[in-house]
C-alpha cells in the first residue's frame, strides 16, 4: 500500500519534473541577466515585484487553460475561448458603463452574473454542435472563434468601452492578503475545478470518454452529456479570465481581449502534459504551463528582445519545452548520445523512463 | 527444418513495462522452411516478443540475429524492409484508405517521386489473386469484413521478399474455410523457404500446420519442441504449468432441466424484435439461470442480436420486456439500469478504455450507473477490484497499470469484472473467449456455468459451436441476419445437428413457446 503510494508519487514528479525545470531555468536565466529579477518590495502594505506580476499576469490564462485541459481531455479543442473573453468582457463592461453608479457593488456583480449568463449560453452553444450536432470539434469552435469576435464587437457598437468601476478593477489589480486578488481567483478556480473532477468520479469519467468514447457508451456513461459539459465549464472559465483582462484596462475592445489566448492555453495544456489526442489530464501540469508561458512573456519583455524576434524567441522556446518533454525525443536522444547498449539490468526508475507513454 | 542454419536467433531476450515484466531471459529459433508455434498462454509474452522482434518495442537486455548479422530494428517498417513481416492478432490498416493503399502503403511503386497508381493497384490485384480474393482494390478496406481485412494484411506482409513472416492470432476472426484457404498460402510460403511464426488459440491449427512450438509461460521459456514429440495434452499442461483438470471439470456440467427455468418468470422477452439492415425481426426469452447460445457464421448477425439486447443499436421494430415491464431499449444506459451487462466482441474499439488503470476499467459500469456526483469510495473500490482481480486471476495483479499493458486475455477479464462488479442480471458476452487460451477460455467458461447457477442470466455468443453446445441450455441459430432455429440443448442436438441448422436453414424450430 505504501509502496503503492511511493511509486505513484515517483511517476507524478516524474511527469511534472521537465516543466518545473524549465521554470526554474528561466527564472535562473532572467536572475542572472538581471540580478533584481527576483526581488519582491512591500509598498502601501502590498507585494511589489516581478514573480508576483507573472503570477497576476498569467491568472486568466489559468483560468483559460484550467477549461481547455477538460476539453482536450475528452480529445475535442475550444478554439471560442478568446472570442469568449472578449464578448463576456465587453458586455461586463456595457452594463457598467451605463449604470448610474459604476462603483455599485450590486451593479458590478449583475453585470458579471449577465456576462457569465451569456458565455454558459455560448459554451452551450459549442457543446451541442460537438455532442449533439457531431460536428468535429475543431470546426465547431472555429465558428464561434470568429462569429463572437463580430459579437463582441456588436455588443460594444465598434467602441472600446472605457469605465471607472473601482469593484471591477479591483477583479484585475486589486489585492488580497498583500497579493493581487487575481492570483485568488485563479487558485479559487483551479480548486474548484480540481474537486469537480477529482472529489467526485467526473474527472475519471471525462478521461474515459476521451480515452474510447464508444466504449465509454457501452459502459453506461452518457458520453455527449459529459461532452457538451466541458464546453460549458471551458466557456464558464473564459468569461472569468475574460473580466480580469478587462479589468486590467478598464476597457473592453472587442478586436483585442482575450485575442489569441486560446493558442497560449493550448500550449499550456500541452506543455502540462495533457495529451490532444485526449484521456488523461493533469490540472497542476496545464497551471504550470500556463505559468511558463508567462514568465516567457515577462522575459521577452524584460531582456529587452526587440518584437520583431519575440514570438520567434517565443516558439523556440516552446519548442524545446515540448521536444524535452516527449519520451520518444529524450529515448532518441539518450540511444544516440551513449552509442553504447542500454545497462545490463535497468534499475526499475529507469524502466519507467524508457517506455513511451 | 530443410536447412541446419537458423534464420532468426533471439538470445536472452528481456522486456519489462512499468509494472509488468513481460519477458525474463526468452530464447527463440526459426529455421527456413519451417512452420513454427509460439504457444504460451494470455500474457505468457507472444506478442511482446513479437513486438520486441519487429522494433515495435525496444529490448532491456539480450540480442537478435538474423541471418548472421545482429539486428535491433527500430521499427516494423525497418524490420520489413530486412525481411522479417508480420501480420498483427488485431488487423492494422488504416480502414479509410484503399486495399491497394494499404498494400502498398509506405512503399508504393515510384517513377520520379511521383507514385504509380495504376502499377499500384495492378500488383494489388495480382497479390491477391495469390490468395484467391478477388475484390475491388480501389474501396475502401473498413468496407470488407474483419477476414478479409486480414487477408490484406497478410497479402501486404508477403509481398516484401519476407524471409520471415510473423502470424500473430491470423486465423481467430476467419471461418473454417478462410482458415483453408489462409493454410494454404502458409505451405506454399514454407516450400518456398520462407520461416513462418505462427501465433494461434487453436490446437488444432497448432498440430495440422507447426513443424515445431515454442512455448512461453509467464515471460519465460518452457522449452522448443518438434511437435511430433509433443502430444497435445503435454502442450496444454507446459503452457499452463498445471494439471489440466480445469477443463474436464466443465466438461458435463450438470444441466438444470431447461422446464424448470422455463416454469419460472422470464427475465427478458423480447418480440418481434429488429433493425433495418442488420437483424430481421426475432423472438426470444430469456428466463433467469438460463444460458442461451446464440451459434452462426461470422456476420450472420449474432453481434446485431446482442447489440439490440443491451440498447447499443436502437431496434426500429418490436417489443422487449424485462421482468414483465415492457419498455424500450434505447441506451446502453436504459439497459444497464434494468441490470444488463454487454461485453463487446470488439475488445479493443468497444471494450477497453486503454490509458485508464485496470481499477478504473474495472469500476467504470458501476462508477457510470451512480453517476458522477457519488464516486465508489476508495476502500470499496480496493475490495471490489481485488476480489475480482483474484477470482479472474488477473495477471499482472496489480490494479494500477494501465489496462493496455495486460495481455489481450486479461484484458478481456477486466472487461468481465467491470459487468460482474455491477451484479447484472443479464450478461451478454459476445465472443468472451476469442483469442484466450485454453486455460483462460475453461475458467470463463466455468464462470459462465457458476454465474448460471447462481441465477443470472445469461447470453452466449461464440464462433465456437462446441463451446456454445456445452454451455447453453437453449441454442438460438442465427443464419444470414435471421434467427433461423431455438434448439432445446438435449441428447438430440449435437454439433452436427446446429451445423446443419446453419447450413440449410430451413430446420425451424420454435423451442421456445
Amino acid at each position: 500500500m505504501n509502496n503503492a503510494k511511493d511509486r505513484y508519487r515517483t511517476i507524478l514528479g516524474h511527469r511534472l519534473f521537465w516543466p518545473v525545470a524549465v521554470l526554474v531555468v528561466m527564472l535562473l536565466a532572467n536572475t542572472i541577466y538581471r540580478p533584481g529579477f527576483l526581488s519582491i518590495e512591500v509598498n502601501n502594505g502590498h507585494l511589489y515585484g516581478t514573480p508576483i506580476d507573472i503570477l497576476r499576469l498569467s491568472a486568466p490564462l489559468i483560468l483559460v487553460a484550467l477549461g481547455m485541459t477538460l476539453v482536450i481531455s475528452t480529445g475535442g479543442i475550444d478554439l471560442s475561448v478568446g472570442s469568449t473573453c472578449a464578448i463576456s468582457g465587453a458586455i461586463a463592461c456595457l452594463y457598467i458603463s451605463q449604470a448610474p453608479d459604476q462603483n455599485n457593488l450590486v451593479t458590478v456583480f449583475t453585470a458579471l452574473a449577465m456576462a457569465l449568463g451569456v458565455a454558459l449560453v455560448l459554451g452551450a452553444w459549442n457543446g451541442v454542435l460537438v455532442s449533439v450536432i457531431g460536428i468535429q470539434p475543431i470546426i465547431a469552435t472555429l465558428i464561434l472563434m470568429v462569429a463572437g469576435r463580430g459579437l463582441a464587437q456588436l455588443v460594444a457598437e465598434g467602441q472600446i468601452i472605457t469605465i471607472n468601476s473601482g469593484p471591477f478593477r479591483a477583479i484585475g489589480l486589486g489585492h488580497f492578503l498583500t497579493l493581487p486578488l487575481a492570483i485568488f481567483i485563479a487558485l479559487g478556480a483551479a480548486l474548484l475545478v480540481a474537486a469537480l473532477t477529482r472529489r467526485t468520479a467526473l474527472g475519471m469519467i471525462v478521461e474515459s470518454v476521451g480515452g474510447n468514447r464508444e466504449a465509454s457508451r457501452l459502459a453506461g456513461i452518457r458520453s455527449a452529456r459529459i461532452v457538451f459539459l466541458v464546453y460549458v465549464v471551458s466557456a464558464a472559465c473564459a468569461a472569468v479570465a475574460g473580466f480580469m483582462m478587462t479589468a486590467n484596462v478598464s476597457s473592453a475592445d472587442g478586436n483585442n481581449t482575450g485575442l489569441w489566448v486560446e493558442l497560449d492555453a493550448i500550449l499550456a495544456v500541452v506543455i502540462g502534459g495533457t495529451s490532444l489526442a485526449g484521456g488523461r489530464f493533469y490540472l497542476s501540469g496545464s497551471i504550470l504551463g500556463a505559468l511558463i508561458i508567462q514568465t516567457l512573456t515577462t522575459t521577452v519583455y524584460a531582456m529587452n528582445i526587440s518584437p520583431q524576434t519575440a514570438l520567434l524567441f517565443k516558439a523556440v522556446v516552446v519548442i524545446a519545452v515540448c521536444l524535452i518533454q516527449a519520451p520518444a525525443f529524450r529515448a532518441k536522444f539518450r540511444r544516440r548520445g551513449r552509442g553504447t547498449p542500454p545497462p545490463a539490468t535497468p534499475s526499475p526508475q529507469q524502466q519507467k523512463q524508457e517506455v513511451p507513454a | 527444418m530443410t536447412d541446419s542454419r537458423p534464420v532468426l536467433t533471439m538470445t536472452g531476450i528481456s522486456k519489462s513495462f512499468p509494472g509488468v515484466r513481460a519477458l525474463h531471459n526468452v530464447d527463440f529459433r526459426l529455421f527456413p522452411g519451417e512452420v513454427h508455434a509460439l504457444m504460451g498462454e494470455n500474457g505468457a509474452g507472444k506478442s511482446t516478443l513479437i513486438k520486441v522482434l519487429t522494433g515495435v518495442y525496444g529490448i532491456d537486455e539480450g540480442t537478435i540475429t538474423l541471418g548472421e548479422e545482429q539486428v535491433a530494428f527500430n521499427g516494423p517498417m525497418q524490420a520489413s524492409a530486412a525481411g522479417v513481416s508480420t501480420v498483427y492478432q488485431e488487423v492494422n490498416l488504416c480502414p479509410n484508405l484503399s486495399v491497394a493503399e494499404n498494400i502498398f502503403i509506405g512503399r508504393e511503386p515510384r517513377r520520379f517521386g511521383a507514385v504509380r497508381w495504376g502499377e499500384v493497384r495492378r500488383r494489388a490485384r495480382q497479390l491477391l489473386a495469390r490468395l484467391d480474393l478477388d475484390i475491388d482494390v480501389t474501396a475502401p478496406v473498413a468496407s470488407y469484413s474483419l477476414a478479409v481485412q486480414q487477408m490484406v494484411a497478410i497479402a501486404r506482409a508477403i509481398d516484401v521478399q519476407a524471409r520471415v513472416l510473423i502470424l500473430d492470432e491470423p486465423t481467430s476472426s476467419l471461418d473454417a474455410g478462410e482458415v483453408e484457404q489462409l493454410f494454404r498460402i502458409m505451405r506454399q510460403l514454407r516450400d518456398e523457404g520462407i520461416a513462418i511464426l505462427f501465433v494461434t488459440h487453436f490446437l488444432d491449427q497448432v498440430y495440422g500446420m507447426a513443424d515445431r512450438i515454442t512455448v512461453l509461460r509467464n515471460g519465460t521459456l518452457v522449452g522448443e519442441y518438434p511437435t511430433a514429440e509433443l502430444p497435445q495434452l503435454a502442450l496444454v499442461e507446459k503452457m499452463i504449468g498445471k494439471e489440466l483438470d480445469v477443463l474436464e471439470g466443465i466438461e458435463e456440467h450438470s444441466r438444470r432441466d431447461l422446464a424448470a427455468l422455463e416454469g419460472g418468470t422470464p427475465f427478458m422477452e423480447v418480440s418481434q424484435l429488429g433493425r433495418k439492415g442488420a437483424v430481421a425481426p426475432f423472438s426470444l426469452t430469456i428466463h433467469a439461470g438460463e444460458v442461451v447460445g446464440l451459434a452462426g457464421l461470422l456476420g450472420s448477425g449474432r453481434t446485431e442480436v446482442a447489440r439490440l439486447f443491451f440498447g447499443a443499436d436502437r431496434a426500429d421494430r418490436g417489443e422487449v420486456a424485462v421482468s414483465g415491464k415492457p419498455g424500450g431499449l434505447r441506451n446502453p444506459v436504459q439497459a444497464i439500469e434494468r441490470g444488463i451487462g454487454f461485453c463487446s466482441e470488439n475488445r479493443r474499439a468497444e471494450g477497453i478504455i486503454p490509458d485508464l488503470t485496470v481499477r478504473e476499467n474495472m469500476i467504470l459500469a458501476m462508477q457510470a450507473s451512480r453517476g458522477w456526483l457519488r464516486p465508489i469510495p476508495r476502500r470499496r473500490q480496493d475490495e471490489l477490484v481485488e476480489q475480482y482481480i483474484k477470482a479472474l486471476s488477473i495477471r499482472p495483479a496489480n490494479p494500477d497499470v494501465p489496462v493496455r499493458n495486460l495481455s489481450g486475455g486479461n484484458q478481456q477479464k477486466v472487461l468481465l469484472a467491470r459487468w460482474l462488479i455491477t451484479e447484472p442480471r443479464l450478461l451478454i458476452l459476445d465472443e468472451p473467449t476469442r483469442g484466450i487460451d485454453v486455460g483462460a477460455k475453461a475458467e470463463i467458461q466455468k464462470l459462465v456455468v457458476q454465474l448460471s447457477d447462481g441465477g443470472m442470466a445469461v447470453l452466449f455468443i461464440s464462433a465456437e459451436l462446441e463451446e456454445v453446445l456445452r454451455l447453453s441450455h437453449k441454442v438460438a441459430v442465427m443464419r444470414d441476419r435471421e434467427m433461423v432455429a431455438q434448439l432445446n440443448n438435449d441428447d438430440t442436438v449435437n454439433a452436427d445437428r446446429v451445423m446443419q441448422t446453419i447450413a440449410s436453414g430451413s430446420q425451424r424450430e420454435e423451442a421456445d413457446k
